[in-house]
């Protein structure tokens, strides 16, 4: 099992020739390394073969979790994003932080049966069967341009449901963002046009 | 303790973090007024100030951990963690947390429930919040209460954005002081 780290291009806050800027050729922002070694891999949860992605310990490490909400605002701040969709119930702790720092309604996009209001519902697959994930009907409006956060991507099917659920009302979903991404799963295929971005990947098994 | 009852009154965000609050009639049984927050969150605004308020009270009381309950307790938490510096915890409903947990059973209505927290997540002498969107019964805070508790950390004080009037006051849940931003917000009369 290994982690890698994403090496996105990020433009330099400052001018090429500045001493400030990272010297990495690869352009990798230098706060990655440690964001990825505060989360913790618990074999075999919640069933045998199954590497878990614990980020509750990137919880407990201040610095790790102010960076990676610090990374994502960077990113999205000043784009025009009105919403961030968050998927229950990892989604919930770090979309409201950023939906906050960016000005942007937090959407909680949940399991059935939670939100009280009228609702819209989409279906996705399952190893075995199906789940549903919901939406209140008036929390996102025609045209309104949206970001999707998970804490992970494994394989798509409930970030895929959740692009379904907010095109369906006529949002434009800008990206979908995760701190981690199992690559073997191949998730990023199922989400169709829909860009992602991620923090940190590693192995599912 | 209501935030009016210490040094709010007047504070025109309390207003607003109320107006946006909305009431859902009989959800999810008939009797119960339910109050959804879901509309809080789509007003930018009223959410910074739920986390203002919160954080103007507790950045200055080294608070090393906020202690948030699942789901909606992980909505406020967070914000709140980041502003002051502290860890976040999830306190979590049964089998959702990786790794060696401690449980604690609560009553419901009719039967009960039970919280989870990571037995490794607290040091000993911690000082501890925790947060949840609102306090009925406060079984669930009573609970969070015992798990921190037995962690080994002290719980300063149990924070919610909405709360029943009962606990006006001195109100204390095992011993610990509550603090609510505002009171249930009512269905709007419809007139004809």
């Amino acid at each position: 099992m290994t982690i890698l780290f994403v090496c996105y291009k990020q433009q330099p806050a400052v001018s090429q020739e500045s001493e400030n800027m990272t010297s990495k050729e690869d352009g990798q922002d230098p706060r990655l390394p440690k964001i990825a070694s505060s989360i913790r891999v618990i074999p075999d949860f919640p069933k045998p073969g199954i590497m878990f992605q614990d980020i509750t310990t990137l919880l407990l490490d201040t610095e790790a979790f102010k960076d990676t909400i610090d990374i994502f605002v960077e990113r999205y701040k000043g784009k025009g994003i009105s919403v961030v969709a968050g998927v229950e119930a990892r989604g919930f702790i770090f979309g409201p932080p950023i939906a906050l720092a960016i000005g942007a309604k937090f959407v909680p996009m949940r399991k059935p049966k939670k939100l009280p209001g009228k609702v819209f519902s989409e279906e996705y697959s399952l190893e075995y069967g199906t789940d549903k994930i919901e939406m209140h009907v008036g929390a996102v409006e025609p045209g309104e341009r949206a970001i999707i956060i998970d804490d992970l991507i494994a394989t798509g099917g409930t970030l895929s449901a959740a692009i379904r659920l907010l095109e369906r009302v006529g949002v434009k979903i800008v990206e979908c963002a995760c701190v981690i991404e199992l690559p073997e799963l191949k998730g990023r295929d199922k989400l169709g046009e829909t860009p992602l971005f991620i923090l940190v990947t590693s192995d599912a098994a | 303790m209501f935030a009016v009852e210490n040094g709010l009154q007047g504070d025109p965000r309390l207003q607003a973090i109320s107006d946006a609050i909305r009431v859902i009639p009989h959800f999810p049984k008939t009797g119960i007024m339910f109050q959804d927050i879901t509309t809080l969150l789509l007003d930018p605004v009223a959410f910074k100030h739920v986390v203002d308020i919160f954080v103007d009270r507790y950045k200055h009381m080294n608070i090393s951990l906020v202690a948030g309950v699942e789901a909606r307790g992980f909505i406020f938490g967070p914000p709140i963690a980041l502003a002051i510096g502290a860890k976040f915890i999830p306190l979590r409903k049964p089998g959702k947390l990786p790794g060696k947990v401690i449980s604690e059973e609560y009553e419901l209505e009719y039967g009960n429930d039970r919280l989870e927290m990571s037995m490794e997540a607290v040091k000993s002498q911690e000082r501890a919040l925790v947060i949840d969107d609102l306090v009925a019964t406060g079984g669930t805070l009573s609970a969070s209460i015992n798990l921190l508790e037995r962690a080994g950390a002290e719980v300063v004080e149990c924070a919610c954005v909405v709360g029943l009037p009962k606990f006006k006051g001195q109100c204390k849940l095992k011993g610990k002081p509550l603090y609510v931003l505002v009171e249930p917000s009512q269905l709007e009369e419809i007139t004809f």
